[in-house]
C-alpha cells in the first residue's frame, strides 16, 4: 500500500513537471527537434533541470543498501549496445519528431487533451503489442 | 542568448524539469525503479510480463495524467497544440510504442535516468534518438508538412 502510494506522487510529479514545463505541449517538443524552423531551447531546459537532482540520486543511490520504502535495487544491468538497442532508438525518434510527443506527454495529456491525447496512447500501446508479438 | 528564442519557457522548463527529476529520485531512491514511462506503460497494461510489480506500474501511469490536470487547473489551464490530423499521431505513436520497446527505452528512461547515471547504453540511445528526431523533423519542414 506504501509502495503504491509513493508511485502514485511520483508519477503525479512526474505528470505536473511535464505540463508546468510546457512538455506536455507537442508544438513546443516538436519546435525543439526543428533546427531549421523556429527553434524551442525549452526541451534542453528541462532535461537539465530533470539530470539534476538524478545525478544526486545515482550518488545517493550507491550508498544505500535498499530503497527507503522497498527490499531492494532492480535496476537494468545491461551494457550492451546492439542492434535493437540502435534501430528502437531511431525508430522511437522518429515517431517522436512526426507527432511531437512521447510517452510520458502522451500520458500526461489524456487528462488535458483527451481525444488526441488517446489516439497517440491507443497507437502507442498497439505498437509495443506489434512489437511483443514479433519478438 | 535567449532573447534571440522570445516563445523559449527557460524558468518554467527549469522548475517543471526539477519536478521530473525528484520524481524519477523518488522512484530511485524509494522504490529501486527507474522512471521510465514506457516501461511502465507496457508493465501496466501487462504487454511486459516482467519488471516493476504491476501495482506500482499502474500507480505511477495514473499518477501521470492526474499531475499533469492539477498543474492545468492550477495554472489556469495548459498549451497542448497537437497535429491538425491523426494521422501523424497515430504513425507516430506506432513508431514510439514499438521503438521504445525494441530499444529499451524513451525520454525518461534512457534521457533523464540513464543519461544521469552516465550509462554509456543510454548516452548512445539518446543521442541517437535525439538525433532521429532532428532529421524527421528537418525532413517534414523540407517536405512542407510543417
Amino acid at each position: 500500500m506504501k509502495q503504491l502510494l509513493v508511485a502514485l506522487i511520483a508519477g503525479s510529479l512526474f505528470g505536473a513537471g511535464l505540463a508546468f514545463s510546457g512538455m506536455a505541449d507537442p508544438a513546443r517538443v516538436q519546435g525543439f527537434l526543428d533546427l531549421f524552423g523556429r527553434w524551442d531551447p525549452t526541451l534542453a531546459f528541462v532535461m537539465g533541470g530533470a539530470m539534476t537532482p538524478m545525478a544526486i540520486a545515482w550518488i545517493i543511490q550507491r550508498r544505500l543498501e535498499k530503497p527507503f520504502a522497498g527490499e531492494q535495487f532492480s535496476l537494468p544491468g545491461t551494457t550492451l549496445i546492439d542492434r535493437k538497442l540502435t534501430i528502437g532508438a531511431v525508430l522511437f525518434g522518429t515517431g517522436w519528431g512526426i507527432s511531437g510527443l512521447c510517452p510520458g506527454p502522451g500520458f500526461a495529456d489524456l487528462a488535458i487533451n483527451p481525444l488526441p491525447a488517446l489516439a497517440f496512447v491507443a497507437a502507442l500501446l498497439a505498437g509495443m503489442i506489434a512489437h511483443r508479438v514479433t519478438s | 542568448m535567449l532573447a534571440a528564442f522570445p516563445h523559449a519557457m527557460p524558468l518554467e522548463g527549469l522548475i517543471g524539469g526539477l519536478m521530473i527529476g525528484v520524481a524519477a529520485a523518488v522512484m530511485l531512491l524509494g522504490l529501486g525503479r527507474i522512471a521510465g514511462v514506457s516501461g511502465l506503460a507496457a508493465r501496466a497494461t501487462g504487454i511486459a510480463d516482467s519488471g516493476t510489480p504491476r501495482g506500482i506500474a499502474i500507480a505511477f501511469i495514473i499518477g501521470v495524467p492526474l499531475g499533469a490536470l492539477l498543474i492545468s487547473l492550477i495554472t489556469g489551464g495548459i498549451e497542448t497544440r497537437f497535429p491538425p490530423s491523426v494521422i501523424p499521431l497515430v504513425i507516430g505513436g506506432l513508431l514510439v510504442g514499438y521503438g521504445t520497446r525494441l530499444g529499451s527505452g524513451c525520454t525518461s528512461g534512457h534521457g533523464v535516468c540513464g543519461m544521469s547515471r552516465l550509462s554509456p547504453r543510454s548516452l548512445i540511445a539518446t543521442a541517437i534518438f535525439m538525433a532521429s528526431g532532428f532529421v524527421t523533423v528537418a525532413l517534414m519542414r523540407a517536405g512542407g508538412f510543417l
